[in-house]
């Protein structure tokens, strides 16, 4: 643990492994020394991790641990009471979620939510919020901007639908969807939001293994097509260890364990924290 | 793609009946009271009725589009109303035109309502749920009795504006336009059923456009969850107060119009029995349907009026229809009967369809 103050860029090599395609790029998401606490009681603390610019990252541990508490500092939902979160090397420290996922960071949630009355298009739609160019005058009047403005969005969020094979459901009520269809199209509106680094929790939570096989592929395809990082909390060990690049393993608040998933499959740590200690014999 | 097309053109074909089912209303209206077959009655009610639509659609814009529940809609058709007709009578002279004076009027009634929604709006949106509807039960009560103890008029000295319990003097010869609980009086007619109607279709064209809008899912983001909303980069302070501005503005529009029908105001008439009534219209209309709003408005505005020969009984009558109306739309088997009813339609038009082809 000598490397809790990563510098402002990634550096090969390290004991994470990064990408070579990284090399030298400046860190999409840097975290030091995160801490909060809840009144007296320490949920994170002294957590620090640092994304590449095309890194598939994984966040485990076992309930409780912390990690979708560490999202929620990450996206401005907590504000920290100890350390900083840089994205894209911007300090988001008093940032509302909105200022700061305007700094390229969007996320999924662990319960979905989704706008279950709109349509699944303009859940999209909402998504690329910020993306859409047009003022509030040429809203209430639909002025020529707006019907230019609205074509590109709906060209543009029609694509990001296809790509995650949801397309031709854009005109159901997205509350009516199947589950692992739901997930699906929340991924769509992290993207939609144009992000250089997405948060998923747990995005295989109540899928079948065939959805699963067919998400980890999404994931990798993600990355490769959009060129952003992925930082991910997941149960299913599967899904884990073949599709993130490094792990990070929390317990209790604090970061036991961070290496490849060849490493932290042989961490007696990491062991330890998910099936106990052995008795002494 | 086709898919696409299919939601589009529901969106906009329900919006085009909205303003279809208006105009077709309107014109009806037009051509019988033009043929002298409305009784003076009935012709006293087509100005109250378009005033109450407007308020009925942008409360709707409020409480069904963005799920604000808000209790003081009466106090800034209030605002509206007064400052409408106070300036109505001081530009009796300036301004000859009628219809001009009343838009102006209208316009000025909005953009004080509009104004003052801003202002309440910053502290008032930081609450949520039932805080939001108290607040705003106290904003409208705050108002009335304002607007009971205000003094508006004109003297030598010009201008004279006060808030007092009792009367003050005026320097010379001048007149109080609005003189306290006494309200005004003497106000000049100027509301006409035309005007109401070109209000209508300016509320509808600038809610149904800001509904399809960006702005207008946001604000319905917001309102189908805050967090995610916030998430995906939504500011959502500022998407709840463009709402209720907007809201605010168009209340007080209708306002302006409904004061200018009469010829004597005082502000008991803005209180939250209003604001109660005009909930009525959009949670029985249906939140979020504009449409709804429309035609629970006219409704719900016409029935206890046209009542009024059974005297004590009418308000019974009207709360048993307000029960039925309820038990009817919300009772699941009505909705299935609805939703089959509905299926036989279209098959009809489609099978229509398919034998012209």
């Amino acid at each position: 643990m000598s490397n809790l103050y990563p510098k402002n860029t990634v550096q090969v090599p390290t004991f994470n492994t990064f990408r070579e395609s990284d090399a030298g790029k400046p860190l999409v998401l840097d975290v030091r020394n995160l801490g909060i606490d809840f009144g007296g009681l320490t949920a994170v603390d002294s957590f620090s991790v640092s994304l590449g610019p095309t890194e598939i990252c994984g966040l485990i541990g076992p309930n409780g641990a912390g990690k979708t508490t560490i999202f929620n500092l990450l996206t401005g939902v907590y504000q920290p009471t100890r350390g900083s979160v840089l994205i894209n090397g911007i300090d988001t420290k008093g940032m509302s979620t909105h200022k700061v996922t305007k700094l390229g960071i969007a996320r999924t949630f662990q319960n979905i939510r989704l706008f279950t009355d709109m349509s699944v298009l303009d859940n999209v739609k909402v998504g690329m919020h910020n993306q859409i160019k047009c003022s509030f005058v040429s809203s209430l009047f639909h002025l020529p901007g707006y019907f230019a403005a609205e074509k590109r969005a709906n060209a543009r969020a029609m694509e990001l639908l296809d790509f995650m094979g949801l397309a031709e459901l854009a005109d159901q009520k997205a509350g009516s969807l199947p589950y692992g269809v739901q997930r699906r199209l929340e991924i769509v509106r992290a993207l939609a939001t144009n992000p250089s680094i997405i948060l998923l929790d747990e995005p295989a939570a109540g899928m079948n293994p065939s959805e699963t096989t067919e998400l980890m592929h999404q994931i990798r395809r993600i990355r490769d097509t959009f060129n952003i990082a992925i930082f991910l909390i997941e149960h299913d060990m599967n899904l884990v260890m073949n599709v993130c690049e490094t792990i990070a393993v929390l317990n209790y608040g604090r970061l036991i364990a961070k290496g490849t998933p060849e490493e932290i499959r042989q961490n007696p740590t990491v062991i330890e924290a998910y099936l106990g200690k052995e008795d002494a014999e | 793609m086709a898919m696409k097309k299919t939601l589009i053109n529901r969106d906009k074909g329900r919006d085009l009946l909205t303003y279809a089912v208006v105009i077709a209303a309107f014109i009806v209206m037009q051509t019988l009271s033009t043929q002298g077959r409305l009784s003076s009655a009935v012709k006293g009610y087509l100005v109250p009725v378009c005033c109450y639509i407007v308020l009925a659609v942008s409360l709707n814009l409020l409480v069904g589009v963005c799920g604000e529940l808000s209790l003081g809609h009466a106090g800034f058709m209030g605002i509206g109303a007064f400052s409408g007709v106070v300036l109505a009578t001081l530009l009796k002279d300036t301004v000859d035109n009628v219809t001009l004076r009343l838009i102006l009027a209208m316009v000025f009634g909005g953009t004080l309502a509009g104004l003052i929604g801003l202002l309440i709006g910053i502290p008032v949106l930081r609450l949520r749920g039932d805080y939001l509807a108290i607040v705003t039960l106290a904003f409208g009560e705050i108002m009335k009795n304002i607007i009971g103890n205000m003094y508006v008029g004109t003297d030598e000295t010009g201008f004279r504006f006060a808030i007092a319990t009792a009367k003050p003097k005026l320097v010379g010869k001048g007149k109080w336009i609005l003189s306290g609980a006494m309200g005004v009086t003497g106000i000049k007619k100027l509301s006409t059923f035309a005007v109401g109607f070109g209000l209508i279709l300016f509320t509808l064209f600038v809610v149904l456009n800001l509904i399809n809008s960006k702005e207008g899912r946001a604000i319905k983001a917001v309102r189908d969850n805050r967090i995610a909303a916030e998430s995906v980069g939504i500011n959502v302070t500022t998407f709840r107060m463009k709402a209720f501005v907007v809201s605010a503005f168009l209340a007080g529009m209708a306002g302006a119009l409904y004061g200018l029908n009469y010829s004597s105001l005082d502000s008991a008439k803005f209180n939250f029995n209003t604001s109660i009534n005009i909930l009525v219209f959009v949670v029985l209309g249906g939140m979020g349907n504009i449409l709804g709003s429309v035609i629970s408005a006219t409704v719900l505005y016409i029935l206890p009026e046209a009542m009024r020969g059974l005297a004590d009984y009418r308000m019974i009558i009207y709360a048993v229809v307000l029960i039925l109306v309820m038990l009817f739309t919300w009772s699941p088997k009505v909705k299935e009967y609805t939703s089959v009813a509905a299926d036989k339609v279209k098959r009809i038009f489609r099978k229509e369809k398919e034998a012209a082809k």
